[in-house]
């Protein structure tokens, strides 16, 4: 009588067994790649076959740049594959570009280390590092930016330059059960090595600031990798014009407060903000105080739409009709940009219309 | 159902009962992997691979564990699990072999696993009662009938994209199954020849 209970969880039971043995027996013999030579740059390493070439090389602590976490969609981890990957596959196609495909440019997160292999990379990751940091402090920059400052660690200094930016590895919490990378610019001064400090905007519904503004406390441990990225200063006699909305401000901040008091007076950095109303503003006093500093320096918030009681007598109007206004001839000016794709791309455009020579504008597009 | 031929059943599911122009099965897939001839080749493969291992698996099981257990209600779990680890183990063993088949339909096997029109043969080879070859014979019909459709869909995406100027509120899925169920039409013109149900 139990029996007609118990038969058919233990059927169905059995046949899963008996299905997942089959599974874990052809894991075991098919999936065993053993260990193969994986040749980066110059390097050998001897590694175990089988994971995608992201992966492998993470586990080898060199870091590859990667926003999505292995799902083809971010396409900042493309490597170049020298030999042994086979055909590209359907899941790459769309973000390669023909330049891409006559140069093998591959996604590592989506090839896989099978046999003696080769991949060539940019040579500074190799001086991305893995960071153990905790989080020292925690602060409202406007309603919906924060700034962040994360003590290192181990190891318990970073070196970089001023514009580049970190990945931030999120933890689970509650619905979300993944943990995420997403890149973050550094904001601080790079010569503060033993910590990091970022703004970070909100994003509705975004799975990493969700975690950092809901959940992340002062005290709590976190991990980073970088630095990342070609956003920095480069060395010319040109003016800088810089331009940033929201927390776009940051690559820029870092720039200019590692910049000395020489260059500051030789390349008379300009730094226009664009913000919708009053509330979207902050640092605005630190920025003065700096201006103040240097007489080079000019700083100019622009507002898109103040509000009534916002009290504004600064400059309004898109950012890119304020960048034309304050500066009529752009000739002898480098750019240096930071802000949402739209923005970039508007901005791009004016500058290049002022006279400014597109190779020389530099910019760090928000993903 | 003894009576039916398997070669008949076979050719049967490809053109008049074709799972996908009748029964609307697998649509999931068939709308978002149809923008190019290539890529819905790589799925319509996989799919034709994938039904036609799966229908013998399932009919193995079916009438070899669950009938002599009187069990037969509880196929819908059975086939599921069988399914979903036979994509699983076949996906490794392609990978392993060749890398130029995995590298075009490798990556589908996974969205195959949840396609319905894979459950959907299983269930109706019990349904209508066949025998083994009846059942070989109707999934891999059933699997090449789909391929047969998506490449009909693919080849007219392709041109359409190129070529025609799709009214804004229609774009997209909207078309598509307006089309779908034009060329569903223009497949009753072969319900004349064989029926199987």
């Amino acid at each position: 009588m139990y029996l007609s209970y118990l038969l058919p969880p233990l059927a169905i039971a059995g046949l899963a067994t008996a299905l997942a043995i089959i599974i874990l027996l052809a894991e075991r013999y098919l999936m065993d790649y053993g260990e193969v030579e994986l040749k980066v740059n110059d390097k050998l390493y001897k590694v175990k076959g089988g994971s995608t070439v992201l992966s492998t090389l993470k586990q080898e602590k060199i870091f590859i740049p990667s926003a999505c976490g292995g799902r083809a969609t971010c396409a900042y981890c493309k490597v170049t594959a020298v030999k042994g990957f086979g055909e590209v596959l359907p899941t790459e196609a769309p973000l390669l570009t023909k330049e891409d495909l006559t140069k093998n440019v591959r996604l590592a997160c989506q090839i896989k280390v099978k046999n003696n292999c080769e991949i060539r990379i940019p040579d500074e990751l190799f001086s991305i590092r893995e960071f153990r940091a905790r989080v020292d402090s925690i602060t409202d920059l406007t309603y919906d930016i924060k700034h962040f400052i994360f003590r290192l660690l181990s190891p318990p200094e970073i070196e970089y330059k001023p514009g580049q930016y970190i990945q931030f590895q999120s933890q689970p919490y509650g619905d979300v059960s993944d943990s995420v990378y997403r890149a973050y610019s550094m904001c601080g001064l790079a010569s503060e090595r033993n910590q990091v400090e970022l703004m970070v905007r909100l994003v509705p519904e975004g799975i990493c600031t969700t975690y950092m503004f809901k959940h992340l406390k002062a005290g709590n441990e976190v991990i980073i990798t970088g630095p990342y990225g070609d956003f920095y200063l480069r060395d010319s006699n040109r003016r800088m014009v810089c331009i940033a909305g929201g927390s776009g401000m940051a690559p820029i901040r870092a720039i200019l407060l590692a910049m000395t008091p020489e260059e500051i007076a030789r390349r008379r950095p300009i730094f226009f903000f664009g913000a919708r109303s009053r509330k979207d503003l902050f640092l605005v006093d630190e920025w003065r105080e700096f201006e103040a500093r240097h007489p080079a320096f000019k700083f100019v918030p622009a507002l898109s739409g103040p509000e009534p009681d916002d009290d504004w007598t600064g400059a309004t109007g898109r950012i890119t009709d304020v960048v034309a206004q304050f500066v009529p001839d752009a000739k002898d000016c480098e750019g240096y940009l930071c802000g949402s794709p739209g923005m970039l791309n508007a901005c791009v455009e004016i500058l290049c219309k002022l006279g400014v020579d597109e190779e020389q504008i530099y910019y760090d597009k928000f993903a | 159902m003894q009576e039916i031929g398997a070669f008949v059943i076979f050719f049967a599911s490809i053109f008049t009962s074709n799972i996908l122009l009748t029964n609307f099965l697998g649509m999931c897939s068939y709308l978002s992997v149809s923008r190019e001839i290539k890529t819905a080749w790589g799925l319509g493969i996989a799919v034709v691979f994938v039904m036609t291992i799966t229908s013998i698996a399932n009919y193995v099981v079916y009438y070899n564990i669950l009938v002599p257990l009187k069990l037969e209600y509880l196929e819908y779990i059975a086939f599921i699990i069988v399914i979903a680890a036979l994509v699983q183990v076949v996906e490794m063993i392609i990978e392993r072999t060749s890398d130029r088949l995995y590298a075009s339909l490798g990556i589908f096997l996974p969205l195959i696993t949840v396609n319905c029109a894979v459950l959907g043969a299983a269930l109706f080879l019990i349904i209508r009662k066949y025998d083994f070859y009846q059942s070989l014979a109707y999934g891999a019909g059933s699997g090449i009938g789909w391929m047969l459709a998506i490449m009909a869909l693919a080849g007219i995406r392709a041109k359409m994209s190129r070529r025609s100027k799709v009214i804004p509120a229609l774009e997209g899925p909207g078309i598509v199954l307006i089309i779908t169920g034009i060329i569903a039409l223009g497949f009753i013109g072969f319900s004349g020849i064989v029926q199987i149900n």
